[in-house]
C-alpha cells in the first residue's frame, strides 16, 4: 500500500506521454483494461503472466531479504523447466500420482541447485552473487540450447521445442481452474502461486528461521554477533530464492504447455526484480504487483493492435513510468515524507538519527 | 460510464470510415518489420495492397511465443477479414485460432496448415541457392565460398543445401564453409554475431558469402566491405544496402505471395490449400539492378538463366532438404 500513490503517479504520467503519441490517454486505459479483462481468454492469459510473475517476484523479494541481489531468476526457472522436460523424457514409463510428484520434485531440486551454486559460492568464496546468477543465466540457456537442438528436438516442428510430455506429468486433466478459462493457458499453479505468496509472508513474520533471515539481510555482523550464521543463511536464501523461481517454468512445463520451448518465458526473471522493488518485499504486494505487470505485458500486444502509435516499444515506456513512480514514492518514504489519506497529504515524519525513518 | 461514451464514439468513427474496406491484419515474427529482409518484405507486399486495393493493414509484432496465439484470436475477434502469419513459427497458432475462427480467413507463410479456411504460402527457397550457388561458384578466385545461416532450422538448412548443390554443379572441388548462428529467435537479430562469423569465414579463405539471417544479415555486409570481399543477400533485394560488396541477392518474393492473395481476397477468390512459388512464377528470383551491374556482367546472366531454364524445365534437380529429411 506504501506505493500505492506513487503507482498512481507513475500512471498518471505515462498516460500524459501517451498525449504525446497523439493517442487518447482514456481510450489505452479503456484497451488496457479491456485487454486483460474482456473476455475469459484474455483474463486467463493475464493471470498466466501473473502466475509466473509472482513466483519470479518471490524469488527476487526472499534473496533481497536477506541482502542478496538474484538476477538469476529467469536462469532458475530455464533450468528447472528444461530438467523437467529432460526427465520426463527420460522416463516415460511412470505412471500417475508418482510421475507428477517426481516432476515437480525434479523442478524443485534444479531450481534449488542453480540457486545453490551462487549460494555456495557467495557464502564460501566470497563470489558475488550478482555476477554469479548472471552468468549461470547464460549457462542453463546453454544447457536448455543444448538439449533442445541436439537431444530432444520435436519432429513435427521446426520451432526449437522439445516434444510434448505424457499426460501423466502433466496436471491439464484435472486442472479445475483451467476448465473456467476454455483456451487460455492459466491453470492449477496460479494457486499454488498465491499458497506461496501466503507461505512466504508467514515464513518472513512468524517463524524463527524468517526472523534469522531478515536479520541476516539488515546487518550481516550483527547477526553473527548474535549467533546467526550469516553464511547459512546466504545458502538458504538462494535455495529458496532457486525453488521459488522454479515454479514459473512449473507453470509452463506441467501446467500448460508440457514442452520446453525457446523463448517460453519473456524474460520472466527480470520483470521479478521490477515487480518486487515495487512491493517493497512484501510477499503479499507481490500479488498485487505481478498482476499490474501482467495487465501492462499482456496489454502490449492489444495496443499494438488497437492503436496506431503505441507499438510494443512503447508499452515499455509506459511500463517504466509506472515503475519510476513505484520508486520516486519509496525514495520519499525513505526520507520521511509520506503520503496518507486520514493525516493531509504531506506530513513529514521524525527521523532518527540513522536517517530511518 | 465517460470512458465508455468515449469509447462507444470511438467505435462508431471507426466503423463508420471502414464499412467497406477489407481488414488486413499481419502478424510478423520476431525479426521485425525493419529487418530489411524476409519480414521487410511481407510488410511491402502488405502496404503495396493498402495502397493499391484500398485495404485497411493492422500490423503488429510478436512480443514472446505466447502471445503470438493471443494476437491471431484478437485480430479474428475484431472481426478482421484476413489474418497474415509471417514465418513457421506461428503455424501453431494459426492451427489452432483458424479452426474456431471460420469467419476469418487465415494466410500462413513458410508453413503448411490445413484447415477450410487457411492459405499456406510455401517458397522453393532450394532452386534460388542453387542458382546464386552457381553464380558465386563463378565468380570466386579462392575456390573457397561460405554460407551462413540464422537459425539452425530445417528452413534454413534447406537454403544450404541448394546452395552447395549450386556451387558443385559448377565445380566439384569447391570447398563451402557452413555456420548458423544460434538456435533461437534471437538469431534473426544478432549482427554482431553474424559479422564475427563472416570475418572467420573471410579469414579462412572464402571470398563470397551467401548469408540467410534475416536482420543480423547486415553484420556480414559489414565484414564484407571491411575485408573487401563479396557477399549475397537474402528475401528482399538487398543489393543497395553495401553497394559494390554484394553480389546478388537471392530474391523470396514473400511480397509477391501477400499481395496476390490479399488480391485474390479483395475480387473473392480466395482458395485454401498450399500454394508453392518458385522459380516458374518468380517468386523465388535473383536480383539485378544498377547496383549490382558491374560484379554480374552480362555472359554471366546469360549462363545463370540458362541455369534457371533448366531447373524449371526439370532438367536439373535440386536437392531439397525437406525431402531428404522425410526418407
Amino acid at each position: 500500500m506504501k506505493s500505492f500513490f506513487g503507482f498512481l503517479f507513475g500512471l498518471f504520467c505515462a498516460l500524459m506521454i501517451v498525449l504525446l503519441a497523439g493517442e487518447s490517454p482514456l481510450y489505452i486505459l479503456e484497451i488496457l483494461v479491456r485487454s486483460s479483462f474482456g473476455s475469459k481468454y484474455d483474463f486467463g492469459l493475464t493471470l498466466f503472466y501473473m502466475t509466473s510473475l509472482i513466483f519470479t517476484g518471490l524469488s527476487v523479494s526472499t534473496a533481497f531479504k536477506s541482502g542478496l541481489f538474484n538476477i538469476g531468476a529467469e536462469g532458475q526457472l530455464n533450468f528447472s523447466a528444461i530438467c523437467m522436460v529432460v526427465f520426463a523424457t527420460s522416463y516415460p514409463g511412470i505412471t500417475f500420482p508418482g510421475s507428477l510428484l517426481m516432476i515437480l520434485l525434479v523442478g524443485i531440486l534444479s531450481g534449488a541447485i542453480w540457486g545453490a551454486i551462487p549460494g555456495l559460492l557467495k557464502a564460501y568464496r566470497g563470489s558475488h552473487e550478482v555476477i554469479v546468477t548472471m552468468m549461470l543465466n547464460f549457462v542453463s540457456a546453454g544447457i536448455s540450447s543444448y538439449f533442445i537442438s541436439q537431444k530432444l528436438q520435436n519432429p513435427d516442428s521446426q520451432n526449437p521445442e522439445s516434444p510434448i510430455i505424457g499426460d501423466a506429468f502433466r496436471t491439464n486433466f484435472f486442472d479445475f481452474l483451467n476448465k473456467l478459462f476454455p483456451e487460455s493457458p492459466v491453470n492449477l499453479f496460479f494457486v499454488v502461486a498465491i499458497l506461496a505468496a501466503v507461505a512466504m509472508y508467514f515464513f518472513f513474520t512468524k517463524t524463527a528461521l524468517g526472523y534469522e533471515m531478515i536479520a541476516v539481510g539488515e546487518n550481516p555482523s550483527a547477526a553473527e554477533r548474535a549467533s546467526i550464521s550469516s553464511k547459512k543463511f546466504v545458502v538458504i536464501s538462494l535455495v529458496l530464492s532457486g525453488v521459488l523461481a522454479s515454479g514459473a517454468g512449473m507453470n509452463e512445463v506441467v501446467g500448460y504447455s508440457g514442452q520446453y520451448k525457446i523463448g517460453f518465458s519473456p524474460e520472466f526473471g527480470f520483470m521479478g526484480i521490477a515487480v518486487a522493488l515495487m512491493s517493497n518485499n512484501h510477499p503479499l504486494g507481490i500479488i498485487a504487483n505481478a498482476f499490474i505487470m501482467s495487465v501492462f505485458h499482456k496489454g502490449a500486444s492489444d495496443l499494438d493492435i488497437e492503436t496506431e502509435t503505441i507499438t510494443k516499444d512503447f508499452s515499455k515506456i509506459i511500463q517504466a513510468m509506472v515503475l519510476f513512480g513505484v520508486g520516486l514514492q519509496y525514495y520519499l518514504n525513505k526520507y520521511g515524507v509520506t503520503f496518507s489519506f486520514f493525516n493531509g497529504f504531506f506530513k513529514k515524519k521524525k527521523l532518527n538519527s540513522s536517517g530511518r525513518v | 460510464m465517460f470512458i465508455k461514451c468515449i469509447l462507444a464514439l470511438f467505435l462508431f468513427a471507426s466503423l463508420g470510415q471502414t464499412a467497406e474496406k477489407l481488414k488486413i491484419g499481419l502478424v510478423l515474427d520476431k525479426g521485425g518489420k525493419e529487418d530489411k529482409s524476409f519480414n521487410s518484405a511481407a510488410y511491402q507486399g502488405a502496404s503495396l495492397a493498402e495502397k493499391e486495393l484500398g485495404i485497411e493493414l493492422k500490423y503488429v509484432e510478436a512480443t514472446d511465443v505466447n502471445s503470438i496465439e493471443n494476437l491471431h484470436r484478437q485480430f479474428a475477434k475484431k472481426k478482421f477479414d484476413l489474418v497474415i502469419g509471417i514465418g513457421f513459427a506461428q503455424q501453431d497458432a494459426v492451427k489452432k485460432v483458424a479452426v474456431q475462427n471460420p469467419d476469418t480467413k487465415f494466410v500462413i507463410v513458410d508453413g503448411e496448415v490445413s484447415a477450410s479456411n487457411v492459405r499456406s504460402l510455401m517458397f522453393e527457397e532450394h532452386q534460388g541457392s542453387f542458382l546464386v550457388g552457381y553464380l558465386a561458384a563463378m565468380k570466386s578466385k579462392t575456390k573457397k565460398v561460405g554460407y551462413i545461416g540464422g537459425m539452425d532450422i530445417p528452413l534454413i538448412r534447406r537454403f544450404a543445401v541448394g546452395f552447395e548443390a549450386g556451387v558443385k554443379h559448377f565445380d566439384k572441388s569447391f570447398t563451402i564453409l557452413e555456420n548458423y548462428i544460434g538456435i533461437t529467435a534471437d538469431s534473426w537479430n544478432n549482427p554482431a554475431k553474424a559479422k564475427e562469423l563472416a570475418l572467420n569465414q573471410y579469414q579462412q579463405g572464402a571470398d563470397i558469402i551467401f548469408v540467410a539471417a534475416g536482420a543480423s544479415n547486415s553484420g556480414v555486409f559489414d565484414a564484407a566491405e571491411e575485408k573487401k570481399k563479396l557477399v549475397i543477400g537474402v528475401d528482399s533485394n538487398q543489393n543497395w544496402m553495401k553497394p559494390g560488396f554484394i553480389l546478388t541477392s537471392m530474391l523470396k518474393r514473400v511480397d509477391q505471395g501477400v499481395y496476390a492473395t490479399i488480391k485474390d481476397l479483395k475480387e473473392g477468390k480466395f482458395t485454401s490449400g498450399t500454394v508453392r512459388y518458385g522459380l516458374k512464377d518468380k517468386g523465388i528470383d535473383y536480383a539485378m539492378d544498377k547496383y549490382n551491374e558491374k560484379l554480374v556482367t552480362a555472359a554471366d546472366v546469360k549462363k545463370l538463366d540458362a541455369i534457371k531454364a533448366d531447373i524449371i524445365s526439370g532438367k536439373i534437380v535440386v536437392p531439397d532438404f525437406y525431402l531428404m529429411k522425410k526418407k
